[in-house]
């Protein structure tokens, strides 16, 4: 049972990362990206990461890709649309993508791992699993969680000061 | 019970798929695209690692990584702004000053 939900997720997957790539029109791509956004989710939930699947959703279809249409609808790309898309040198792209897969296919089959943490799914499910990742999160890794903060505090006077137009002096 | 391999199997190929569209398109808001693309192949990855070794740190960094992705989408759009309000263009054959 959980290998076919597993199958329709990662077809769904590999399709609509494909579609993104490959479809001509900004705008269809990044309506792909948000059906390949909610099937990742659903893939974390399958791990069991609800508070990141709803992260995912949140942050990911919410923000992210608001953001990339209203970049993409406040530029006027509609000759972009009918110009060439790929690069004339696309074959090689494909070959090296494809190389790097196959390697990853093959060394990664062989993969295993121990359960060694102290987090299994009865301690998640006994904690629930916000308060379980908050945990971790502000205890062990708090310094990270304030580097991250300053990122995103550049991140917004940078963008601030990048797209504002030049004051004429 | 699904395999970790699965999983793995699955972020890579979205990495790769990821990768093969900021190798060979020319908009430049399609590449920042692929750019989440290859971010998420690698957050697949990490969740289901996170899962099976029963550790919580793999989707703490996950959480790291969205927040990243986060910056560098408001980062690279506000650069495609800046450069089509200069260069009024997206594609990245038109850019070309800095060849040298």
């Amino acid at each position: 049972m959980v290998e076919i939900f597993f199958g329709y997720f990662a077809i769904a997957i590999v399709v609509c990362s494909l579609l993104v790539v490959l479809s001509n029109n900004p705008v269809h791509s990044v309506l792909w990206m948000l059906v390949l956004f909610f099937h990742i989710a659903g893939v974390f939930v399958m791990l069991n990461a609800e508070f990141l699947a709803a992260t995912q959703i949140i942050v990911y279809a919410g923000a992210i890709l608001v953001l990339f249409l209203f970049v993409i609808m406040l530029l006027n790309l509609r000759e972009e649309i009918s110009m060439e898309q790929l690069i004339d040198g696309w074959p090689a792209g494909l070959s090296i993508a494809l190389a790097i897969l196959i390697m990853l296919l093959f060394s990664l089959g062989t993969i295993s791992v121990k359960p060694e943490g102290p987090w299994s799914i009865e301690a998640v499910k006994k904690a629930t699993h916000t308060k379980a990742l908050g945990k971790v999160l502000y205890t062990e890794y708090l310094l990270p969680f304030e580097v991250a903060s300053l990122v995103l505090l550049v991140a917004i006077i940078g963008a601030v000061v990048l797209a504002k137009k030049k004051l004429k002096s | 019970m699904v395999p970790l391999h699965w999983y793995l199997w699955l972020g890579g190929a979205v990495f790769c798929i990821g990768m093969f569209g900021f190798l060979v398109k020319r908009n430049v808001i399609i590449m920042f695209l692929c750019i989440e693309l290859m971010l998420n192949g690698v957050n697949i990855s990490l969740v289901a690692l996170s899962h099976y070794m029963q550790d919580l740190r793999g989707q703490v960094l996950t959480l790291f990584v969205i927040a990243v992705a986060a910056a560098e989408a408001a980062i690279g759009l506000a650069i495609v702004i800046a450069l089509f309000r200069n260069k009024q263009t997206v594609h990245l054959d038109e850019i070309k000053e800095m060849k040298g």
